[in-house]
């Protein structure tokens, strides 16, 4: 259990994060704006948004110093994650034949 | 103890439950309910396909004019069937009913972790009911797009899909809330000296199967969202570009992937189906050593297998959809998973196999289920192989073989379980005792009724017969040379129903009349039968906490030079 | 017979019950986005050269980033209130967890008001094309989520604060369950935000 102590070293650590957080969000905007290309953008959007959420996951929801069972339970669902999305991205992209575009599909945004 | 509990009215001790043994019985109660209602509907529908279009006998004016089962009901009959007898059958009555009430007992627990998530759990299974009940009744009817729900044609479809898919998000929940109240019981509530690996086979399997619905069924309530929107908000998340219906093009955005659906849905339908067999083996594994009188042979490598099952289960879902125009490379990847999975499975079948070598059997009511699941489930398992081999499979793929495979698991398989399990912990339930030659003809009535049915499915869908034909194949040249099969098949479906009255009768007479019996009938080990004979709802579970000194199932061991009859798991021996 | 360490933890695992809980609560809701977001990706990925839009060209990337801005200051009030509780200071705690509150209907009233509302008055609707029908169903699921937790937070705040008199170490047990759950929704949206209107 946390003694009250330990909590006070806790809130200087908050106002820490907090920090962190309100400059990764600015990051990302301002980022965006030099349009570096798609692949590009993505991938440092979602290098700052790791780190944000690594952020609040690690000290607000106190993941670092979390028990063990804890870490087991979400590194089977980080796991599971993963296979859902790459496998089913894989499998979609693993397609044979070519797929027949009826002519109107590009049309088709109001 | 008891004093906290006296002033519970009516509505809070019967209705509003929060004892896991209650809400385990509400359960069981309603989910035996709904599978007799997927039955009948299957019923309704075998009779069609063995003498398409005659007037079906007794209900046919509920059905229609002429009193024939018409094409629109025959596809609403069948994709609730699947639906019923999957999300409000067989998962309700194996998690909802027996791990309910069973689980907690086994492991010394006064009660489940979180009691009102319980009942919340419970009544959000029952509104999910409802919900797809009522949709019979709706004026455009029950969802006829099968119990997969694929889009394009869930979506443009005129029926009840709406309603499939909000009864579905009720189900779904459900089943979260329950997994988490399960897999926190077991973590936290094991009594003194239960350790992990001298918990009972059974809580084994119930703790994996909450894991596989934790983290499963979310995705599926992702896309059912998904679907939703795309019926209600005329999204096009499923719907591709220049789709055409009635020779026009749809006047919708477009742009959608109907593989998306596949995948988000059989993630979860296929470690669904592991939802359906693990509990079943649980139960299979407590008769079994009980009624051999041995302990269960290689109890560790059944949960390593069990262990590595559950998370194979989730890799293998795209074996469903190798005629999606999936490329080879990942046709091999899921073929090899698949082939992979299947060596756990067999492992555990092969451990109850060798578990009743030597040992002086007793055939009671349940070990006659319970021994019968063995090759049911065998031959479930065994059909399913070349189902995995993407290339047999785009010869078998929607057949009546497919359909003859997974009943072999789901019906013959776990309904012979869950039969054996109602036989074997009613005696703990009521503190009385079924009706024993009731119960044999139930037995062996079943047993040749289910193996009349879906054998023969088989062979017609080896000879290429397609499932979900509304008039079983009679206008198809290929089907004729098996096509008298369909009418065997339906008198077996209408001989298996009348099977089921010895069960429904000696249900309701035993509860009142059967024969009382002591706190262990069975002499069994497990901590459910320190338990009273029937205990009290809402007064704990055990007189005292119960404390664990042995492995679950120590029958006929040796002990301080004698052999002891069977060891419970809470008995303090004197060490000489 | 009660229900062991409904309050202390359990000698193994360290944790009381409703910590194990939530957090299995949490994966299964990793699984529920995880699923949108492969949906994104699929539909994104396989859409034709061209069509999707650049999300900043349709939504208000100011408007969005106020919001994170709410959200993330409301996150750090949550566990303030949590950490009032831990050095027993109830009033600090009731202003925090207010504060809380009424940040998320912040949220939620700039999400309706400012973005739905326009959005809906300039005929752009989920069915307009793919782009807008991820936007509204995954910011629209993701609201729903916010108004859970104020609803609980309210409760906390309100008649459920009762509890501290009587038993204070179950009740900042449950504010911290409560929080982990607020956290969650923030961390959701810190992923969302860029995904839709950067990107
Ligand atoms: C015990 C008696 C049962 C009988 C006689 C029976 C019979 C059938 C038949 C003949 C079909 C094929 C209908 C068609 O393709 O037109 C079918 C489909 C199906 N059954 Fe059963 N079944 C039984 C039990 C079960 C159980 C216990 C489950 C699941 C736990 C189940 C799940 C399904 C599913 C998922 C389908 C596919 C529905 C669809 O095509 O969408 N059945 N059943
Ligand atoms: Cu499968």
């Amino acid at each position: 259990m946390e003694r009250a102590e330990d909590v006070k070293k806790h809130i200087k650590v908050y106002l820490w994060v907090f920090a962190g957080l309100v400059i990764g969000t600015i990051v990302t905007v301002a980022v965006s704006n030099l349009q570096a290309g798609v692949a590009l953008g993505i991938f440092i959007a979602m290098v700052i948004a790791t780190f944000k959420g690594s952020l609040v996951a690690g000290f607000f929801m106190h993941l670092r110093t979390e028990k063990k069972l804890i870490y087991f339970v979400l590194g089977i669902t980080a796991l599971l994650l993963l296979v859902l999305m790459f496998i089913t991205f894989f499998t979609i992209g693993d397609q044979v034949g070519v797929q027949i575009v009826p002519e109107s599909a590009g049309h088709s945004v109001h | 103890m008891s004093s906290a509990y006296h002033d519970e009215g009516f509505w809070r001790k019967y209705v509003f439950s929060t004892d896991h043994k209650w809400i385990g019985i509400q359960y069981a109660v309603t989910a035996l309910f709904f599978l007799l209602i997927g039955f009948c509907l299957i019923l309704v529908m075998r009779w069609q396909l063995a003498y398409p279009g005659e007037a079906v006998p007794i209900i046919g004016k509920l059905l229609s004019e002429e009193g024939m089962l018409t094409p629109d009901l025959y596809n609403s009959f069948g994709a609730m069937h699947g639906t019923i007898m999957i999300f409000l059958g067989v998962v309700p009555l194996a998690v909802g009913g027996f791990g309910n009430y069973v689980l907690p007992l086994q492991i010394g627990a006064p009660d489940m972790a979180f009691p009102k998530i319980n009942m919340a759990s419970y009544w959000s299974f029952f509104v999910g009911g409802v919900v797809m009940l009522a949709s019979f009744f709706m004026p455009q009817g029950a969802a006829s797009s099968g119990w997969t729900m694929y889009p394009p044609l869930s979506v443009i479809q005129t029926t009840g899909e709406t309603m499939w898919l909000i009864g579905m998000v009720f189900l779904i929940t459900s089943s979260l809330l329950g997994a988490i109240n399960f897999i926190t019981t077991v973590i936290q509530l094991r009594t003194k000296g239960m350790t992990w690996m001298r918990l009972p086979f059974f809580v084994w399997t119930q703790f994996i199967t909450s894991f596989l619905l934790l983290l499963a069924f979310p995705p599926l309530e992702s896309a059912a969202i998904l679907q939703l929107m795309d019926r209600l908000a005329g999204t096009s998340f499923f719907l591709p570009s220049g789709l055409y219906v009635g020779g026009e093009v749809l006047n919708v955005s477009g742009g959608g992937s109907p593989l998306l659906w596949q995948h988000l849905f059989w993630f979860l339908a296929h470690p669904e189906v592991y939802v359906l067999i693990l509990p079943a083996m649980g139960i299979v594994a407590e008769i079994i050593t009980n009624n051999t009188r041995k302990p269960l042979w290689g109890y560790r490598s059944m949960v390593y297998s069990l262990i590595f099952l559950g998370f194979m289960s989730f890799i293998v879902w795209a074996h469903h959809m190798f005629l999606t125009g999936m490329g080879t490379t990942m046709a091999a990847f899921f073929q090899t998973t698949t082939m992979i999975i299947s060596i756990p499975s067999v492992i555990i079948l092969s451990a109850m196999f060798i578990s009743l070598w030597g040992g002086s059997i007793r055939f009671s009511v349940p070990m006659l289920f319970a021994l019968a699941f063995l090759p049911m489930f065998g031959i479930g398992g065994l059909t399913g192989l070349p189902l995995g081999l993407a290339s047999a499979d785009i010869h078998l793929h929607d057949t009546y073989y497919v359909i003859g495979h997974f009943h072999y698991i789901v019906a013959p398989g776990t309904l012979l379980a869950l039969f054996a399990g109602i036989y074997y912990w009613f005696p703990k339930v009521t503190g009385r005792k079924m009706n024993d030659s009731l119960g044999r003809i139930h037995f062996f009535g079943t047993f040749i009724g289910m193996n009349g049915v879906f054998m023969p499915m088989f062979i017609q869908g080896l000879a290429g017969v397609s499932r979900r034909l509304y008039d079983g194949g009679t206008t198809y040249l290929h089907a004729q040379p098996v096509l008298q099969w369909n009418e065997f098949m339906t008198i077996s479906a209408i001989l298996l129903g009348l099977f089921q009255i010895p069960f429904i009768v000696n249900f309701f007479m035993s509860i009142k009349r059967g024969k009382k019996v002591s706190s262990n009938p069975w002499e069994a080990t497990t901590l459910e039968w320190a338990a009273a004979p029937s205990p009290p709802i809402r007064h704990g579970n055990f007189s005292s906490v119960p404390e664990v000194y042995h492995s679950p199932y120590e029958y006929n061991v040796p002990v301080n030079g004698t052999v002891e009859e069977f060891v419970p798991q809470n008995k303090v021996l004197e060490v000489e | 017979m009660e229900i062991p360490y409904t309050v202390d933890a359990h000698p193994e695992t360290g944790l009381h019950n409703s910590k194990i809980g939530i957090w299995l609560f949490l994966a299964s809701e990793v699984m529920l986005f995880g699923g949108l977001f492969s949906a994104y990706i699929l539909l994104r990925t396989g859409s034709l050269p061209g069509v999707w839009p650049l999300g900043s060209d349709i939504l208000s990337v100011p408007i969005g980033t106020f919001n994170t801005l709410v959200l993330i200051i409301s996150s750090v009030t949550m566990v303030m209130s949590w950490a009032s509780l831990k050095m027993n200071d109830f009033s600090k705690y009731k202003l925090y967890m207010g504060t809380t509150i009424l940040l998320g209907s912040l949220f939620l009233v700039i999400k309706i008001f400012y973005e739905y509302i326009p959005k809906f008055s300039h005929h752009h609707f989920p069915s307009t094309d793919t782009f807008y029908a991820i936007y509204f169903t995954l910011t629209g699921l993701h609201g729903l989520h916010v108004l859970g937790g104020i609803l609980v937070n309210l409760y906390f705040w309100g008649p459920g604060s009762k509890l501290w008199k009587t038993e204070p170490e179950r009740f900042s047990n449950r504010i911290e369950v409560a929080g982990l759950y607020w956290h969650f929704v923030d961390l959701v949206w810190i992923f969302l935000f860029p995904t839709l209107y950067l990107l």
